[in-house]
């Protein structure tokens, strides 16, 4: 390899290519945030003078030469890794060569690349540049990612590769290399139809139901990873706050108020953890969603967003798999839904596919239906399961707990009285009971599954309601399972291979089980599944 | 309820999974016997470390792999396998062939000893992503193989 690689046009067929140099900058930003941070930190722990650091002190004047000297080590590598990675988009595969002493190169066949992403973290937002992930659906991190290029580069790389990989996937036959790269016309395509988009308003109210205390969480979290570095104790601090006068004065205060004033304290620290809770939700919310924008292109779903870290996804129709529409216990009371779908070969756990996270069923509707789906309609026969899977369910849950309740009460009433919380032992266990008790009476009037034509329907979960429609001819195996209990009261669950995610029926009648697999089977059978329309 | 006939495994599955039992079981039976022999416990206890591992190993050697034999099998269908399996959790998976990725046929050292194999289907599935059918005599594998093979290959043409 030469040093004379072109760096700046990046996306010439057949010709090896450097990344941006910019990437290096990147890179450095990384390693200044990952390394550089904490090394301060532990430096400067180690000069102030606590007995148990006292053998890093010499380090102390040392201090200014050792932070440029890794600061100088990690330029120095971002440079040559740098220099040591290349690229090609070649005849038949985009390839990668990169490594400083070892050297790794992949091929990526252009057959196997499902899609082309790209991705724009805060820094090389900030520099203009992108990340280009070239997805084989292969699952997990071996995919082949450039990072990073220009926003333009990264642009007609995607619509380069895209075209390169329908045509290698449309006709095998060898293909001319200028005129197809070039073409205006495909990248005129990707302006798609708007099927949905989240103005600030909405995404505002979505924020408000997002209400989460994750900030409490990160704030110990943090405090937790970081002990070791600060200058003080913190946990000694809060205990030796808790257990001096602070608190216990705090504490006569509050018993010295007034009945009101204890209920308005009260209030008051509930609000304002409402607040929080809201606040941070919607700052969530702004962070991950701001400028959602859903189109229809005839590549398929493309979806932007993103405030910090914008992301730019497209999901090929054909790879959905199952729907979910979902909602909350207190959104759907307003009429707000989401929803998200199961694609082929989902990269991981939490590779999230929303298409619509915060909407109205009327506008739901038209993007299932561009996904080849449908919403449940008036002519699902719905079914709700066993009535005895339901009634060993709320044994176990509630059953179990009223048990415990009275359990406490007897031993109130047989121990001597010196014995302590068992009134309060039974009242939790009632509520608990109470509670699961709702949940069931409500699952009993709100679970459902329901067969058609084309679709497998279920309808589950408290909190969380959500509807789950899986396309019949997409499911790739199907089992009757049942465990001992279910055994004994005859009932089982249907569980349905699906490729990406999961499907099961749980609790269904063991004959309705039999009837249910055998009419899906006929249609899973008919088709094969590398058949299917692409 | 589907009523086909299942197709029984190789009667020699369950002398594996017998013989896979008491080789799980032999580490705590020869520590009972060490225990026994050092006389650890006083004069009418001195073997008494033996009940607990010879009652398991009575089970995984005798009970279970009896019940298992008995609780699985298949069918083998014009366009499907069935796989039903387990004695306390139950499972009926039904794969089509036309879901089939791939197929493997395995066989670990004492299973070739016995001349049994274990099928795998592989589908694009999460769930079940891949069903296995043990037990099967190796000729038997080889064929339902050779069979799906050929139904995938006449499908995708």
């Amino acid at each position: 390899m030469s040093e004379a690689l072109p760096v700046n046009t990046g996306t010439a067929r057949g010709e090896w290519h450097r990344v941006h140099p910019l990437s290096m900058a990147v890179q450095m930003a990384r390693t200044l945030a990952s390394a550089v941070i904490p090394a301060v930190l532990v430096i400067y722990g180690s000069a102030s003078n606590g007995p148990a650091s006292a053998g890093l002190s010499w380090a102390t004047p040392y201090l200014v030469p050792i932070l440029v000297l890794i600061i100088a080590i990690n330029l120095f590598g971002a440079w040559l890794g740098w220099v040591r990675l290349r690229y090609r988009v070649g005849e038949n595969d985009v390839r990668m060569e990169q490594g400083i002493l070892s050297r790794s190169a992949r091929s990526v066949p252009y057959e196997r690349i499902q899609d082309v992403s790209l991705e724009q973290k805060l820094v090389p937002r900030l520099l203009g540049l992108v990340e280009v992930k070239f997805e084989t659906g292969a699952g997990g991190k071996e995919e082949l990612r450039l990072a990073y290029v220009t926003e333009e580069q990264g642009e007609t790389l995607r619509e380069t590769v895209r075209a390169l990989v329908e045509e290698e996937n449309a006709e095998p036959a060898p293909l001319d290399a200028t005129d197809r790269a070039a073409e205006p016309a495909s990248v005129a395509s990707e302006r798609g139809e708007l099927l949905f988009a989240m103005p600030p308003g909405r995404l505002f109210l979505y924020g408000l139901f997002n209400f989460s205390l994750v900030v409490f969480a990160v704030l110990i979290g943090t405090l937790q990873q970081f002990e070791a570095f600060l200058p003080f104790d913190v946990w000694g601090t809060i205990a030796s706050i808790a257990s001096n006068e602070t608190l216990t004065s705090a504490e006569e205060a509050f018993s010295s108020y007034s009945f009101a004033a204890r209920v308005a304290a009260i209030l008051y620290a509930l609000v304002s953890v409402i607040a929080i809770g809201m606040v941070s939700g919607v700052v969530r919310t702004f962070i991950q969603d701001w400028a959602f924008r859903l189109e229809r292109t005839p590549k398929g779903f493309r979806r932007r967003r993103g405030l910090l870290t914008k992301t730019d996804v497209v999901m090929p129709i054909h790879r959905v798999q199952a729907l979910i529409v979902k909602t909350g216990i207190i959104r759907r009371r307003f009429g707000w839904y989401g929803l998200s779908v199961i694609s082929l070969a989902q990269d991981a756990k939490n590779a999230n596919h929303e298409v619509a996270p915060f909407a109205r069923m009327e506008e739901i509707a038209p993007i299932a239906r561009e996904a080849g789906f449908a919403l449940p309609g008036e002519a699902v026969d719905w079914h709700r399961p066993s009535p005895d899977y339901r009634f060993d369910k709320a044994l176990l849950s509630a059953g179990t707990c009223f048990a415990a309740a009275l359990g406490f009460l007897l031993a109130k009433a047989t121990l001597p009285p010196e014995a302590q919380g068992l009134g309060i032992g039974a009242a939790i266990m009632v509520v608990f009971g109470l509670a699961f008790a709702a949940q069931q009476l409500f699952l009993w009037r709100f679970q459902r599954h329901g067969v058609d034509e084309r679709f497998v329907y279920t309808r589950r979960n408290w909190l969380a309601p959500r509807t789950e429609i899986a396309s019949r001819v997409k499911l790739q195996s199907v089992e009757v399972s049942q465990g001992p209990l279910s055994r004994w009261r005859g009932y089982a669950s249907l569980k349905f291979g699906l490729a990406g995610g999961t499907f099961e029926i749980p609790g269904l009648p063991l004959e309705e089980a039999y009837a249910i697999r055998a009419k899906v089977l006929e249609s899973i059978a008919a088709v094969d599944f590398a058949k299917l329309p692409r | 309820m589907d009523t086909e006939p299942l197709s029984k495994l190789d009667p020699a599955y369950t002398t594996v999974m017998r013989i896979e039992g008491a080789l799980t079981v032999l580490p705590f039976l020869v520590a009972a016997l060490v225990l026994g022999f050092a006389e650890v416990l006083p004069a009418p206890w001195t073997w008494a470390p033996l009940i607990v591992p010879v009652l398991i190993a009575l089970v995984f050697v005798m009970l279970v792999p009896i019940k298992r034999y008995l609780a699985r099998g298949y069918h083998m269908g014009a366009d499907r396998l069935r796989v039903v399996k387990g004695v306390l959790f139950h499972a009926d998976t039904v794969v089509p062939f036309s879901r089939v990725q791939h197929l493997d046929v395995e066989q670990g050292p004492l299973e070739r000893a016995f001349g049994i194999a274990r099928l795998i289907l592989h589908t694009a599935g999460t769930h079940n992503a891949s069903v296995t059918l043990p037990g099967l005599a190796h000729a038997d594998a080889i064929s339902i193989r050779e069979a799906i093979r050929a139904h995938v290959k006449r499908e995708s043409l």
